[in-house]
């Protein structure tokens, strides 16, 4: 193998990473927060892709229907709860109306728009804006009642949700694989290597994401919420914040950048309406090394594996899969032996 | 004859009737196809009940284990020309193999790194399958031989049929024999974390893994059964799909029980059957839309009923009433010496910048009950758990019965002689009283998984129900003892616990605020076994927050303050004290003395 040929699959290895590396951070924060192994984070990645294809054909997109009916069943549970709680009825319905304002726009656009042949970039944040609002849906409906078993069933339950919506999107989208336009052609020469721009857009949009999480976290009250429910539940409900708005707002946050990475993976990649579960897994195995709770370890590990998916296709290409989910074994080893001498429960 | 064939026993029979007479009747075909795909399917959710549900484990990787159970044989049987029997001994060192390494390397991290292992293991079998020449890549290998019983070949769907369904019911009276022995009872305490069963002296990390190999094994062998019944393999018998395919079939069935995993696999079979005629006339097309339903009906499930099909049919279960014929448990031999049982020298722990335990000093002799008192936050509970062995001391030492076990596992300390309670009672809910007390003689016994289940361990389970027997006669609960442990009161169950660390046969009894939470007279009884256990010999360190309690049954009362002794003595000097009055009340100043 030559330098050039190395720097190819370094750059393929790279944005691939930068995919996974989206996916692992995401699935540190569920887990942290609502302690879910959200098995079905990639379908959010497929959903991303897919709706974005729907709409550049012209086509509403069957997610758009699936947020809607969410919409309104999570609406509904809320307002029966409420008034199960004795709230006035006008004040329930109020609350209804409102909450259901959002979604009936979204979908009011997006059914006025998806005949248009709008330009690529508002087609993706209309797709990214209705996979998003799934998130917080799927958490309420899905594990909100849930939030007090244990990981074991919050995991089972998330597999259940992976079924459904795998289901789904082979009635929405049907069994062809598709692969979206670039959102910037031609390459780049970066020193010695040539890079595709659109390689390139996937690594910013990675750190400018990683960076707006920082920010997030760091510096607004909701981000610092969500960091205290990760840290301790029971103390965070304590001092007001609400276990089931982190929760939802968790699966938003993980429901975008999974959406993204799915806009960005399916220019370069065919994506299926099935693919979702690989790359979803992927990104818990880099989540794996840093035992679900460290966002720079799992970043990094994902970068990794980004590599060694690269490299193990060039190498072997049939078991490039294989390659990259045993993977996970030496992880885990490293992790059992860090255990071991650190004694006690991890 | 146990209680996990259950409900209803006497249904249980007459399914077994009902399915032995069934290929004898003109039944058709089909029927008989669905139901050997059915038995297949159950011996993996069997083992995932024993995973899951007992042990409370889980696996997303079940079916890559039916896969190398189908593809071992697969291999002997095609390609090599030998017999399907070496086929499946030959999947079976496979799979131990693996399912060793795979529980080495997860079961001793949190209870997710063993699905999250096994799913990456799973896809990455699935594609080691799917790619490689010697087993057909993706095409899989065809013209399996039948499995030959005697020389007689299993080719149709009626012989194979009862072949399998004797497999099963074998595997199922295995699996619950195991239940109610001695490993059973270790594999059923391992739900609710490793304190409690650690502090009884069972080696939690071994019973995980065995829970783990034998779900392994019984998906190779339900692997090997697929493989000759279909006679062809290929890699989607080991997908990540069926994987969880299995998991949903002992969900919906009811994860906890035997028959949950006969009655998941043929719902999940019939449905998915159904399902696939009406579903494509529903939503149009032709796809295998079926798991939009089961995914939500898993969800479902978990949210309402989580015990499964079979968790609505338990309150029709009879409760076990397992005989109890007097039989003797070996005591330890107790030297007398003239040594204090228990020294604490100099005993320190830091978390961080606190030091919670700083230099603690004091005995407790043979025969005594000695009281551990203190305001909250005094170190009372750290101290507690130092010489228990749940946490490992900074500095100091602890020497018990002439041993510094200073730095010793729960365990090791617990199989030295040092019997304790919890303060937040731990116990298994729905394992009646007296096996719960049983968990407690786990040490005294021997009897391993093979034993139990080919019944060799029957004179020791007498014994080691017997002891526990006793034990809850000691402390008054033989009246209970076939209720499940979860429908006691509170008074009873710290009592439980107290009965099931005497079963342990310890040389000294740790209690942590065993008075917590009861009832004036729950106190006034608990008091009494204490009087009764003292006049026996037994030694008692006391952790109790309840002074009438401490000042009526100890001989000498330690206090301590902000982690250091603050005094000890006899009951009455340490009432006497102005020192701990206040530590507990606060300092007495002039005119506003009490």
């Amino acid at each position: 193998m030559n330098s050039s040929l190395a720097g190819v699959l370094l750059v393929d290895g790279l944005t691939h990473g930068a995919i996974y590396m989206q996916l692992a951070v995401a699935s540190v924060l569920v887990f942290s927060v609502t302690r879910v192994i959200f098995v079905a984070q990639g379908e959010f990645v497929t959903f991303g892709a897919l709706t974005l294809t729907s709409l550049l054909t012209g086509r509403v997109p069957g997610t758009l229907w699936l947020m809607v009916t969410l919409a309104i069943v999570s609406v509904l549970l809320d307002a029966l709860a409420a008034l199960r709680r004795q709230q006035q009825a006008a004040q329930v319905a109020l609350m209804a109306v409102r909450s259901l304002a959002l979604p009936a726009l979204l979908a009011a656009v997006t059914v006025w728009a998806a005949p248009r042949g709008w330009p690529l970039w508002a087609n993706t944040l209309l797709a990214l804006a209705i996979v998003t609002s799934l998130g917080p849906y799927t958490y309420h409906l899905a594990f909100e009642t849930l939030a007090g078993t244990s990981v074991l069933t919050l995991m089972i339950a998330a597999v259940g949700v992976h079924f459904a919506m795998t289901g789904l999107g082979l009635v929405f989208f049907g069994a062809e694989g598709t692969r979206n336009p670039a959102y910037w052609e031609g390459n780049s020469t970066l020193g010695a290597l040539q890079v595709s721009n659109q390689a390139l857009l996937a690594a910013l949009v990675s750190v400018g994401l990683l960076t707006a999480l920082w920010l997030f976290f760091r510096h607004s009250l909701r981000g610092k919420a969500l960091r205290a429910s990760a840290i301790d539940r029971y103390g965070a409900r304590l001092v007001g914040i609400s276990p089931a708005r982190s929760g939802r707002l968790t699966f938003g946050v993980a429901a975008f950048i999974s959406a993204l990475a799915g806009v960005l993976a399916a220019t370069g990649t065919t994506m299926f309406y099935d693919s979702g579960l690989l790359i979803g897994l992927k990104g818990f195995v880099a989540a794996v090394a840093g035992a679900l709770l460290s966002y720079p370890i799992a970043a990094a590990a994902a970068l990794g594996l980004g590599q060694i998916e690269s490299f193990g296709s060039f190498f072997a290409s049939a078991y490039k899969e294989a390659i990259v989910f045993t993977a996970i074994l030496p992880v885990l080893l490293w992790l059992s032996i860090k255990h071991r001498r650190a004694g006690g429960e991890a | 004859m146990s209680r996990f064939l259950e409900p209803g026993r006497m249904a249980v029979m007459a399914a077994v009737l009902a399915l032995a007479v069934l290929p004898l009747t003109p039944i058709s075909e089909f029927w008989i196809t669905q139901l050997n795909f059915i038995g297949i399917s159950s011996l993996v959710a069997l083992g995932l009940v024993l995973l899951t549900g007992i042990a409370g484990l889980t696996s997303f990787g079940q079916a890559a284990f039916v896969g190398i159970g189908a593809y071992a044989t697969g291999y002997v049987s095609v390609v090599q020309h030998m017999s399907p029997w070496l086929g499946l001994l030959a999947g079976l060192v496979v799979t131990v193999a693996f399912a060793s390494a795979l529980g080495l390397l997860t079961l001793n991290l949190s209870g997710h790194f063993l699905p999250l292992g096994t799913i990456a293991w799973g896809v990455s079998l699935y594609f080691v399958f799917g790619n490689t020449d010697a087993v057909g890549k993706y095409d899989g290998l065809v013209g399996l031989p039948p499995i030959s019983l005697a020389g007689v070949p299993l080719d149709r769907g009626r012989s194979f049929y009862s072949f399998l369904w004797l497999v099963v019911l074998l595997a199922s009276l295995a699996i619950s024999r195991l239940l109610d022995s001695r490993p059973g009872r270790a594999l059923r305490a391992l739900k609710d974390g490793t304190a409690m069963p650690e502090a009884m002296g069972i080696r939690t990390f071994h019973y995980k893994l065995v829970a783990f190999l034998l779900a392994a094994v019984l998906a190779c062998v339900a692997g090997w059964l697929l493989a000759h019944y279909q006679r062809t393999v290929d890699p989607s018998m080991s997908s990540m799909q069926a994987s969880i395919n299995y998991l949903f079939m002992a969900v919906i069935g009811g994860v906890t029980y035997i028959g949950g995993a006969l009655g998941g696999a043929a719902l999940t079979q019939i449905l998915d059957d159904r399902l696939q005629v009406w579903l494509p006339h529903l939503i149009g097309g032709a796809g295998h839309y079926e798991g939009i339903v089961f995914g939500l009906l898993l969800v479902l499930m978990l949210q309402r009923a989580n015990r499964g099909m079979f968790g609505v049919f338990d309150r029709w279960a009879s409760r076990s009433r397992r005989e109890v014929t007097p039989q003797a448990l070996p005591r330890s031999p107790r030297a007398v010496s003239a040594e204090p049982l228990l020294r604490v020298r100099g005993l320190r722990k830091r978390f961080g910048g606190l030091l919670a335990v700083d230099s603690v000093d004091f005995d407790v002799g043979a025969g005594e009950i000695v009281g551990l008192i203190g305001p909250n936050g005094a170190g009372k509970s750290t101290t507690f758990n130092l010489i228990s062995g749940v946490l490992p001391p900074s500095g100091g030492t602890v020497t018990f019965d002439g041993q510094d076990i200073s730095g010793w596992s729960a365990r090791a300390i617990a199989r030295a002689g040092m019997g304790r309670t919890f303060q937040h009672v731990r116990m298994v809910p729905e394992m009646s009283v007296l096996e719960n007390v049983a968990l407690g003689a786990h040490q005294r016994g021997r009897a391993g998984v093979l034993g139990a289940v080919l019944g060799f361990d029957a004179r020791e389970e007498r014994a080691l129900l017997s002891e526990a027997a006793a034990h809850l006669a000691r402390v008054g609960l033989t009246e209970y003892m076939h209720e499940p442990a979860g429908n006691l009161s509170m008074g009873s169950q710290r009592l439980l616990e107290i009965a099931r660390a005497l079963c342990t046969d310890p040389k000294i009894l740790l209690l942590d605020e065993p008075a917590a939470g009861l009832r004036h007279s729950e106190k006034l009884a608990l008091a009494e076994v204490l009087r009764g256990l003292r006049a026996q010999g037994m030694a008692i360190l006391l952790v109790e927050h309840d002074m009438d309690l401490v000042m009526n049954v100890t001989e000498r009362i330690v206090v301590m303050e902000f982690g250091r002794l603050l005094m000890s003595g006899t009951p009455r000097e340490v009432q006497a004290s102005p020192a701990v009055r206040a530590a507990y009340l606060g300092v007495e100043t002039e005119g506003v003395s009490a």
